[in-house]
């Protein structure tokens, strides 16, 4: 009989060991069953903001490096000095071509001697007039070489402003910090200075989009510029004209090749 | 706290939501997208001020006038000049490919000389003083010891105050040695001479002829002035006709209203036949021929010998059976095409194989020019004029001192003006073999301006052999030419887009003119103008030979030497002897007849065989072992003078004249049995063998093989070295009897499977 008893309480004993030893996992199971989710949503929320603390914050100041431009220049004083406003420097050459940025022997008509205290003048005349080298002006409008950009159409023919692609830099009085992005080399002024591409102003992004709004607006014949809805490449090929009277697309011939080299 | 797999996914789509919200990855595609443009290896234009700058191009002797587009420094684009009296806005495919012989690797940019062996390709950077100063040493060597004749330079040209430089420097320092490259300029030359008396260029009224009989010359392949010719052709379409005689159908044939098919070197028979019938006929001019012209019937020489005139030799002995039987023309074809030309009001014959390297027969050049006094189209509206060189270099004789003179009487290396061959100027091709034999004297010393001799005269292997005997030769290419591997020292001249230079006289054009090679860029280099190398090398020896030369510099001598014509130059970019007419024929011949000598008596007393006669020029070889015939042919797209083709003119050789770096040669598929097109096989004449492919063509005559020139450089760059063969690796030269030129227009050769 005690065999059997035995037997018995040995198995109750067991039974009650693995009653004893499986409970407390139970309980922690239990237990865990609010915590997972938890740390699961912490870890999102951590992984989110730092993403856009990166995306908004960092990545920005990643992308873009600091660029002095060689001499600090002052357009207030120039352009009291000068008689024909910006056209003075940045003037039509007879072909209709602009000048874009003037070249040393401009500047050189008054700058031949040193002007005033201004150290830059002095550095200006010493590192460059006397030396006839050109001034490395980083220009913070150039367009990719992509695009071809006529000032004339624009200015003379569109009857536009300097300031409403350029805006008031005319009115400095220092030359601006060149941001220049690293991957592209172009200048940020090209993206515009926020991040996220909005814009208050005419003159804080000149992306294709830019372009188009405008010539959208104006209806800027006989060549408008207007974008897609969709990436071209989604386009039926060859690029036939869409049923839908909504797709505004320039499909003439060279109507890419009006701006894009 | 724990971190398990699920939190750090958690953490990781957080990141990518996050990311997404954020400008990150918009930005990035934007930055990319662009960068992709923006590889530095893309070739992108510069911007800035636009300019043009009228020029003159020396590539070739047509001397074409060029604007060239400028974007601030660089050049851009060379175009044709609008209002250039020879071409008129045109420009051709190596004009236009100018740039990148102005930019391109191929150039030298600093005075060089030789480290290791000739053409190893090893070399040391000097100075130019450094440079200036062993020329003058080993020239003052030389002098001293009595042997300033075996000082030579071969020159692409003769005309213009840079010539004049070189050659007045020769007979300063004692060397009558300067030897112009040879062209169907000499023979021309020498035909204006011997026939009408006069030293002269030919000059072609193409524009105004209506009838154009081309014995063999390309017209569209590079013949004379290419763009004038190309023009001239056009406007031929609507008013006239072009007959191209020639064994091969080239573009200039294919284009023709007619082509005829000759047999290779018979083209001064098929001339005189012409004659025969014109005169049979009775189509001549009577009064050219009457009045204005001497030999035509029989005569009598100064020793009272009775001597046949033109046209009882011709008509004696050209019948048009007679020559259908030599020229392989039919008779019909014949009778045919003397009648039209002789009836056109405006007919021209002119020869000069392709494009006019080469200077061919002289009886040939003379039986053609026959054609045209026949016709009475001498010195007339469309017809070939006798233009005198303008006359505006004057410049004081050299006082020669006693060294000089000494060396100034010896013989020329090259035979010319000598007993031999007393009419001609130069005679390059003599040249090789008069090194080579030693028979007069050794060449010491070697100047090559503006000229690329080892490649472009014929028997490389002899030319070669000879550039290894002269112990000193100097180059003054701009470029790594095969001379100038060959030399021993560089001293490279500024391209023509870097300099000033007088380019006088376009190739084949009636009126004078001179035009004005003028700086379009600085030069890009470390490099001279060959015309101030010589003013200085001249003033290094002081005394008689820096006396001679008494200006600063290249560009004052040539302001001084131009005098009131260098404004007009620099405006217009050339000018034209406004007051120059065609010299008629009253007091236009000056030969000791005093009028057009159809049988010319300077050459009648010495050898009454020359002419009128066709004299056959057999090709070398033996025709058992070489049963085909190999003659060259000239491409526009292939630039075969001292140039050679820049990689734009390259690119646009077919794949039937160049297939990768493999040349093929034209064969007719009757004579090219058992080759398939493209084939490999071994072309082999007398001089050589090479690796061909064969293409099979029609039109070629059958027992000929055609074989494009221009290709086979080894030295340029790697767009155009090593790219086919050299055709003057496989043909000698033959002397022509009377004036000692290169008269060979081809070489037996076969045929062989490789």
């Amino acid at each position: 009989m005690s065999t059997l008893d035995d037997k018995a309480k040995e198995v109750s004993a067991e039974a009650v060991d693995e009653a004893e030893t499986e409970s407390p996992t139970e309980v922690n199971e239990k237990k865990q069953d609010n915590g997972p989710w938890g740390y699961i949503i912490l870890f999102f929320i951590i992984g989110f903001a730092a993403s856009l603390v990166i995306g908004w914050g960092i990545f920005p100041k990643v992308l873009y490096s600091q660029k002095k431009q060689p001499i600090d220049f002052n357009h207030v004083l120039h352009v009291a000095a000068v008689e024909e406003g910006c056209e003075s420097c940045h003037f039509f050459r007879e072909d209709g071509s602009f000048s874009g940025v003037p070249k040393l022997a401009q500047c050189v008509e008054c700058h031949e001697e040193v002007q005033g205290e201004d150290p830059n003048e002095a550095k200006f005349v010493e590192e460059y007039v006397a030396k006839g080298r050109e001034v490395p002006w980083l220009v913070y409008s150039k367009q990719p070489d992509c695009v071809f950009f006529s000032h004339i159409a624009h200015v003379n023919m569109g009857k536009m402003e300097c300031d409403t692609c350029h805006g008031h830099i005319g009115e400095s009085t220092h030359s601006k910090v060149y941001e220049e992005n690293r991957i592209t080399g172009y200048s940020r002024d090209i993206w515009g200075k926020n991040i996220a591409g909005l814009k208050k102003n005419t003159w804080d992004r000149m992306k294709m989009d830019d372009c188009a709004e405008c010539h959208a607006e104006n209806k800027a014949v006989p060549k408008t510029v207007e974008t897609l809805p969709w990436p071209i490449s989604w386009m039926p090929r060859p690029y036939e004209k869409p049923a839908s009277s909504q797709v505004r697309v320039q499909i003439d011939k060279d109507a890419c090749f009006v701006c894009h080299k | 706290m724990k971190v398990c797999r699920r939190s750090f996914l958690s953490l990781v789509i957080g990141g990518a939501a996050g990311t997404a919200l954020s400008p990150l990855p918009w930005k990035l595609i934007d930055d990319s997208s662009i960068w992709t443009q923006m590889w530095p290896w893309t070739p992108v234009p510069e911007d800035g001020e636009v300019s043009h700058v009228n020029t003159v191009c020396s590539l070739c002797p047509g001397g074409c006038g060029l604007t060239v587009r400028k974007v601030n420094e660089r050049a851009i684009k060379i175009e044709g000049m609008k209002g250039y009296p020879v071409n008129d806005g045109g420009v051709c495919l190596l004009g236009l490919s100018g740039l990148q012989l102005l930019y391109g690797s191929t150039r030298v940019k600093t005075p060089l000389k030789r480290t290791g062996a000739r053409g190893e390709g090893k070399w040391e950077k000097i100075s130019w003083d450094e440079a200036i100063a062993e020329v003058a040493k080993k020239l003052a060597d030389l002098r001293a010891k009595g042997l300033s004749h075996t000082v030579g330079c071969i020159a692409g040209s003769d005309r213009g105050t840079v010539a004049h430089l070189l050659g007045r420097f020769l007979t300063a320092y004692g060397s009558p040695n300067f030897i112009r490259t040879p062209s169907m300029q000499d023979s021309y030359e020498q035909t204006m001479y011997l026939m009408q008396g006069a030293q002269a260029s030919a000059g072609f009224d193409v524009e105004n002829a209506d009838f154009i009989l081309s014995f063999g010359s390309g017209l569209i392949d590079g013949w004379g002035s290419p763009v004038r010719m190309f023009k001239a052709n056009s406007a031929l379409k609507n008013k006239g006709k072009l007959v191209q005689v020639e064994p091969r159908l080239s573009n200039t044939a294919a284009k023709s209203d007619k082509w005829i098919p000759i047999n290779p070197g018979t083209e001064s028979a098929l001339a005189l036949g012409l004659a025969h019938v014109i005169i049979k006929e009775s189509l001549y001019d009577y009064d050219f021929v009457n009045n204005y012209s001497f030999g035509f019937d029989d005569w009598t020489d100064d020793q009272g010998t009775s001597r046949k005139g033109f046209k009882q030799i011709v008509l004696d002995e050209y019948s048009p059976d007679d020559v259908a039987e030599i020229t392989g023309i039919s008779y019909s074809t014949i009778i045919d095409l003397a009648k039209s030309f002789a009836r056109a009001s405006k007919p021209l014959a002119i020869c000069g194989r392709g494009q006019g390297n080469t200077p061919g027969s002289l009886s040939e050049f003379m039986a053609v020019h026959a054609l045209n006094a026949l016709v009475g189209n001498i010195n007339k509206k469309g017809g070939v004029w006798a233009v005198p060189d303008p006359d505006y270099i004057r410049w004081p004789e050299v006082e020669m001192d006693i060294n000089a003179a000494k060396g100034m009487r010896a013989n020329r290396i090259d035979g010319a003006g000598g007993k031999t061959y007393p009419d001609s100027r130069y005679l390059l091709n003599r040249f090789p073999e008069a090194v080579n034999s030693g028979k007069e004297y050794p060449i010491e010393a070697l100047f090559v301006v503006g000229a690329n001799p080892v490649y472009t005269l014929p028997d490389s292997r002899a030319v070669k052999e000879a550039f290894d005997k002269i112990p000193f030769v100097v180059s003054f290419s701009s470029y790594m030419d095969e001379t100038a591997a060959n030399a021993d020292l560089i001293l490279p001249n500024h391209i023509f887009l870097e300099r000033y230079e007088d380019v006088p006289m376009p190739a084949g054009l009636q009126k004078p003119v001179v035009g004005l090679s003028k700086p379009v860029v600085k030069p890009q280099f470390n490099t001279r103008h060959v015309g101030d190398v010589i003013i200085q090398i001249a003033k290094a020896f002081g005394g008689g030979i820096a006396d001679s030369f008494p200006w600063d510099n290249y560009e004052a001598c040539l302001q001084e030497t131009l005098g009131r014509k260098w404004d007009t130059l620099n405006e217009d970019g050339f000018w034209l002897d406004s007051n120059f007419r065609a010299p008629g024929w009253e007091r236009a011949f000056d030969t000791p007849s005093g009028k057009f000598e159809f049988f010319p008596r300077t050459l009648a007393a010495k050898n009454e065989n020359t002419f009128p006669q066709f004299s056959p020029v057999e090709p070398e070889g033996n025709e058992g072992r070489f049963p085909l015939i190999l003659i060259p042919y000239d491409y526009m797209r292939l630039a075969s003078g001292f140039i050679g083709d820049p990689p734009f003119a390259i690119k646009t050789v077919e794949d039937t004249v160049l297939k990768g770096n493999d040349i093929l040669v034209e064969v007719n598929p009757k004579s090219g049995r058992g080759f398939r097109e493209g084939d490999q096989a071994i072309l082999s004449t007398p001089k050589g063998s090479v690796k061909v492919r064969v293409h099979l063509f029609d039109g070629i005559m059958p027992g000929l093989v055609a074989m494009p020139r221009g290709l086979g450089h080894t030295a340029y760059d790697e767009y155009l070295a090593d790219k086919g063969i050299n055709f003057n690796e496989l043909i000698g030269t033959v002397e022509d009897p009377v004036s000692g030129l290169d008269a060979a227009w081809g070489i037996r050769a076969k045929l062989t499977r490789a």
